[in-house]
């Protein structure tokens, strides 16, 4: 009977070499310190084809205007999927685009997209990178009239969605499939967090950590070091960006910009919505003497933040355990 | 002893009015069916045609129309008992250049006589904010906002010699969901009850709208385009959209 059954395991383990190692199963999942999300995959059920899809359209320069631009290319995963040493994106016929890129993940949590929170759901928002001038610099049409005559495109729909019906709902929902899965939930701080393998803050990232937790948590909540709010932080004393304005049309909001996310940090520079800082010892400078006194400045911020030489180094050290080199450097994400 | 009079002459003529119904109705349960809306667009009585035609606004201006669609959307029915239905996933773009859109066909329908319709001159709140949609509300039907997302409700395009824009444009882009700026309006009118909306099972009536693309500009505020030649959502979106909430569109007729 032991026989038997080893030699049937060794007859199946035979037969199994002569086809392709079963592919890992894609998920999404929710890190133990982060809430619910706010995008769930109901309506657009996450699969490995839909994934390898929508991965595919994001880093297919053809469906650009000059076909020298895709998705990746403001958003690369080695820079947590923003622009490394790009004050602003760089777009089609080398346009220059008007902000810096926001870096990607986590975004299934997020409620509204870009630094002005114009785009309220995740699908949409690739459509403004799409047809923005000095990005893509196209329309939904062209792409999908490409993505028809285009193999393998017409049977890569077929295996995600069942159909070789190419439509512009199904390339955003493929591509959505992609960016919501993009999760960052493995840096030291949240292995702290969750009091994994024993991992623990130095003594420099818990006194950053701490005086963070002080002097800026209001606005960059934990966990996503972010509150999703607008707000000035008085970088000019009167902005040449409108930023929340341009959406809402409210004066109050005139320079108010999304709160920027503060994980990865280490690898998205360079920072704020013009991308006018190269490193964290300006951005820090900023808050300690720069701030300017701004019609719509954050109430906070009146007096800046100040902060002295040791304090800084250690809110550095603590800004770099945001760090999440697993998913930098995840295989799954990047160009095959 | 008075109640109980006052109860049978109240049901006496409901009895006689129901019986009535049986008589020449026939309406039975439960059973669905079709009926289709006309969308005539025209610009103060006269035919729109597109590129050509000079058409007059209130101020007296000359003006084309290049563009002109909106969305009809969430389309509900009253019965007279008032009873409502409201058609699922009723979303309607009409395109004054694709003279197929201008009749739209409505199926599953309970049967029975209707005496006033509504629907949204645009689109609901959630639908501006939802994920990827496909059918009348694709994004490559050229009516989202890319930038800040939600549905362009009206668009209308055009030229008028008084526009101080490049090229003497018009562009009126309306749209916008959130206040004070929402230009979301309900259209509601009517039917008079002589001639209801017969739905039947061997009956497909048909509703004749007339609309009117002049609306845009008259009716709460007359519109200069020396003034006003270009909006895209905001606060002048809003004043065309109170312009056009009673005047783009007027029931003319039914065919029953």
């Amino acid at each position: 009977m032991l026989f038997l059954s080893i030699a049937l395991m060794y007859a199946c383990s035979k037969n199994e070499d002569e086809v392709t190692p079963e592919e890992k199963k894609i998920t999404f999942s929710v890190p133990a310190n982060f809430p619910a999300p706010v995008y769930s995959f109901e309506d657009n059920k996450l699969s490995n084809a839909g994934f390898a899809l929508g991965k595919k359209l994001f880093y297919e320069a053809r469906l650009s205007a000059d076909k020298s631009v895709s998705c990746g290319s403001c958003h690369q995963q080695f820079a947590a999927f923003t622009q490394l040493d790009h004050k602003v994106s760089h777009g089609v016929n080398n346009c220059q685009g008007k902000r810096n890129t926001p870096p990607l993940f986590n975004l299934a949590w997020q409620k509204a997209f870009f630094w002005d929170g114009g785009v309220k759901n995740i699908e949409t928002s690739p459509l403004n990178a799409i047809t923005d001038a000095c990005e893509m610099g196209t329309d939904i049409q062209t792409i999908v009239a490409f993505l028809k005559k285009t193999a393998p495109y017409p049977d890569l729909f077929k295996q995600a969605f069942g159909s070789t019906e190419i439509n512009s709902q199904l390339i955003l929902k493929s591509i959505t499939q992609f960016t919501a899965v993009l999760v960052s939930g493995n840096s030291k701080y949240d292995k702290v967090m969750r009091k994994e393998n024993a991992v623990s803050f130095t003594s420099a990232e818990l006194a950053g950590y701490n005086l963070f937790k002080e002097k800026c948590t209001s606005c960059h909540a934990e966990p996503f070091f972010t509150d999703f709010s607008y707000r000035s932080n008085g970088l000019d004393l009167v902005s040449i960006d409108e930023g929340r304005s341009h959406i809402t049309g409210v004066a109050s909001d005139l320079g108010k910009f999304r709160v920027p996310t503060l994980r990865n940090i280490e690898y998205t520079s360079p920072y704020m919505h013009d991308g006018r800082f190269y490193s964290l010892d300006e951005v820090l400078e900023h808050y300690n003497s720069g701030v300017k006194a701004s019609a719509n400045l954050d109430v906070q911020l009146k007096n800046g933040i100040p902060l002295n030489t040791t304090e800084k180094e250690q809110i550095k050290a603590f800004l770099k355990t945001l760090t999440d080199n697993e998913f930098i450097k995840n295989t799954l994400y990047s160009e095959s | 002893m008075k109640l109980s009079q006052y109860f049978l002459a109240l049901l006496c003529p409901i009895i006689l009015l129901s019986s009535c119904k049986k008589n020449t109705d026939e309406v039975a349960a439960d059973t669905k069916s079709t009926f289709s809306i006309e969308f005539e667009n025209q610009v103060n009585g006269s035919p729109l045609v597109l590129n050509t035609t000079t058409y007059k606004n209130a101020k007296g201006e000359d003006f084309k129309i290049n563009v002109f669609k909106y969305y009809v959307s969430n389309i509900k029915l009253s019965k007279a008992d008032g009873t409502t239905y409201l058609i699922p996933e009723s979303y309607f773009l009409i395109d004054a250049s694709k003279a197929e859109s201008t009749n739209i066909t409505l199926k599953d329908v309970p049967t029975g006589d209707y005496i006033k319709i509504e629907y949204t001159i645009g689109v609901d709140y959630a639908r501006n904010f939802a994920g990827a949609q496909t059918g009348a509300l694709d994004p490559i039907n050229g009516m989202f906002w890319t930038w800040n997302s939600g549905y362009i409700f009206v668009k209308l395009e055009g030229t008028s010699p008084q526009s101080t824009a490049t090229g003497n444009a018009i562009t009126f882009h309306i749209g916008g969901v959130t206040d004070p700026n929402n230009t979301i309006r309900t259209f509601t009118t009517e039917i008079n009850a002589a001639n209801p909306l017969r739905i039947r099972t061997d009956g497909k009536p048909n509703m004749h709208f007339i609309v009117n693309a002049a609306a845009l500009f008259t009716g709460k505020t007359d519109v200069s385009f020396a003034t006003l030649n270009m909006t895209m959502g905001g606060a002048n979106s809003v004043i065309v959209a109170n312009n056009y909430a009673n005047g783009l569109f007027r029931l003319d007729h039914i065919h029953n």
